[in-house]
């Protein structure tokens, strides 16, 4: 193509004019509140006072005092177990949902099986609520087939959220496991039949080696959202421990401590970091 | 024989974790028909009154309105925003087009909390009033990446062979993104519409922070849950679920309609 110089020189000015809407409203509202949280995470709330003088000390009290590092422990031990639990739930849904169902059947039964999930994630804390506090359905469920002879509060506890948080991310990884499920050729398998394996030896050996970038998209993308989120564990889990964003919360609602919250967030961000790292070589997002 | 077998425990599986997934949303939507002011057992009813509670309720009907025009404004910025930096980086050779992708696409791996805070910060920073326009800055600045990923994974080499003929009979590049681009991409923007709406819709921790009197339907009804167990919550919910509900079915038909099979 006979373009000139000045030709590829306008052509470049008018790419960046392009992007330049969406990198200033990238930089403006995203780069730029997280740098200045970086530096607050280095400031001091003095009684009612910000102090600008660089320190460590937001950290060292994170380190120091058991309230912070221990909401960052139960965050991490909750997450992982709703990780692992809606995993190995969602992955024989997916499977029976991709191999078993018809297929003019399966879009129908996925839709079915995810919509719950366009339901407001705050309503769907509360129905929970309804579930599992005293005297709710469970509870009188029990009552009913005689199984207690009191009402029983299953919520307020670390048991709700983690039910709370299983039922949300059980429908987001039947849809990334599916996704990937049905992606597979069969002729894989049959490959795999041909050459005596059994239909164990077959999903161990190849289906389930085959599906792991879809587990892991998935797997990350609910430690993220999991470990992220204040709405569960402020509705269900009651107030005797504490997740991380609930310690936020409190920094912030409860005492302006704007520093610290900037740092507990920081803390937030590198346990997020590492499990990205952890998982990187599985999530590779790629232009198709 | 030997099939029904086999799958009778598939049936049994599918089965128990259906239940599980519909089980929360059945009692919320059986119990916003209760009669009586507790949504436990045992039901009395049907009874309409708490929709009716709904209705007449000033504050969640503002906050109604305020959610539909946030999500609605949010979006459409996003998706413009979006497609214009795909446009701009699918069809133009750029230094680092790696780099600028991860910066576009970065709030994609950060918690709205993290975000919101942030928000919350430089908006106080910058004495900048919390309203419903700092809400919508938020849900743009989430939307957005999702936007710009979904558009520039769609920018294949057939449309810009489109465009690049267009160009060549005499097409100023207006004429193209317009004429060619956006009607070529028209089931990819409209689905990246309809997901920036449902996620504004529901999203609730940026809109909780930065806002003051103004608020949206979810920080509505976060404040009604102070209140404890209560049917009209049950009923806002119930309604929630149902107008998601119409959303997806209408864009899944939009998208299958539009799918050339």
């Amino acid at each position: 193509m006979g373009e000139g110089a000045s030709g590829r020189a306008a052509r470049d000015l008018r790419a960046w004019g392009f992007l330049a809407p969406a990198l200033i409203w990238t930089a403006a509202f995203f780069i730029v509140p997280l740098a200045i949280m970086l530096v607050y995470s280095f400031w001091q709330r003095v009684g009612t006072n910000l102090v600008t003088e660089l320190t460590l000390a937001n950290y060292q009290n994170f380190f120091a005092k058991s309230f912070f590092l221990q909401s960052l422990i139960n965050s991490i031990e909750v997450t992982l177990v709703v990780t692992v639990v809606s995993v190995l739930l969602a992955y024989p849904l997916a499977y029976i949902l991709a191999e078993k169902v018809p297929q003019r059947w399966q879009r129908l039964a996925l839709i079915a099986a995810i919509l719950p999930f366009w339901t407001s994630y705050v309503v769907r804390s509360y129905s929970w609520l309804l579930v599992l506090s005293e005297g709710g359905i469970l509870s009188n469920f029990l009552l009913d087939i005689g199984l207690t002879a009191e009402p029983v509060s299953f919520a307020n506890n670390r048991g709700a959220t983690i039910v709370g948080f299983v039922h949300f991310f059980v429908m987001l990884l039947t849809l990334t496991i599916y996704a990937n499920l049905v992606q597979l050729s069969p002729s894989y398998r049959k490959a795999a039949a041909d050459l005596g394996a059994g239909p164990v030896r077959a999903f161990l050996y190849v289906t389930l080696p085959l599906t792991l970038p879809g587990i892991m998209v998935g797997a990350f993308l609910t430690f993220v959202l999991c470990i992220g989120d204040y709405i569960t564990p402020q509705i269900l889990g009651g107030n005797r421990e504490l997740l991380l964003p609930q310690t936020i919360m409190l920094q912030i609602g409860r005492r302006a401590d704007f520093p610290m919250a900037s740092a507990l967030a920081m803390m937030l961000m590198a346990v997020v970091t590492i499990a990205y790292v952890a998982c990187a070589r599985w999530l590779k997002i790629d232009r198709v | 024989m030997r099939r029904v077998f086999n799958s009778l425990p598939a049936a049994f599986y599918v089965a128990l974790i259906y239940g599980f997934i519909f089980l929360p949303v059945a009692v919320l939507v059986l119990f916003s028909f209760q009669e009586t002011r507790l949504p436990v057992p045992p039901f009395n009813g049907p009874s309409l009154r708490w929709y009716e509670a709904v209705f007449n309720d000033a504050r969640m009907m503002d906050a109604l309105g305020n959610s539909i025009l946030v999500a609605l404004a949010s979006s459409a910025v996003s998706v413009a925003l979006g497609f214009l930096a795909a446009y701009g980086l699918a069809r133009h050779r750029l230094p680092a087009p790696r780099l600028l992708q991860g910066l576009l696409t970065a709030p994609l791996t950060v918690s709205y909390l993290i975000i919101a805070m942030g928000l919350l910060i430089t908006f106080n920073a910058v004495a900048m009033p919390k309203s419903l326009l700092t809400i919508g800055i938020g849900h743009v600045v989430i939307n957005l990446p999702l936007c710009f990923a979904i558009l520039y994974s769609q920018m294949g080499e057939h449309q810009a062979n489109v465009e690049r003929a267009a160009r060549d009979l005499g097409a100023r590049e207006w004429q193209v993104l317009a004429l060619i681009s956006v009607p070529m991409l028209w089931p990819a923007l409209f689905a990246s519409f309809f997901l920036s709406v449902t996620f504004s819709w529901d999203e609730f921790i940026i809109a909780f922070m930065v806002s003051r009197f103004d608020v949206t339907l979810p920080v509505e009804i976060w404040s009604m849950l102070r209140s404890g167990l209560n049917p009209q919550t049950n009923a806002v919910g119930s309604l929630v679920f149902i107008v998601s509900m119409v959303l997806v079915v209408a864009l899944e038909m939009m998208l299958r309609r539009r799918r050339p099979e």
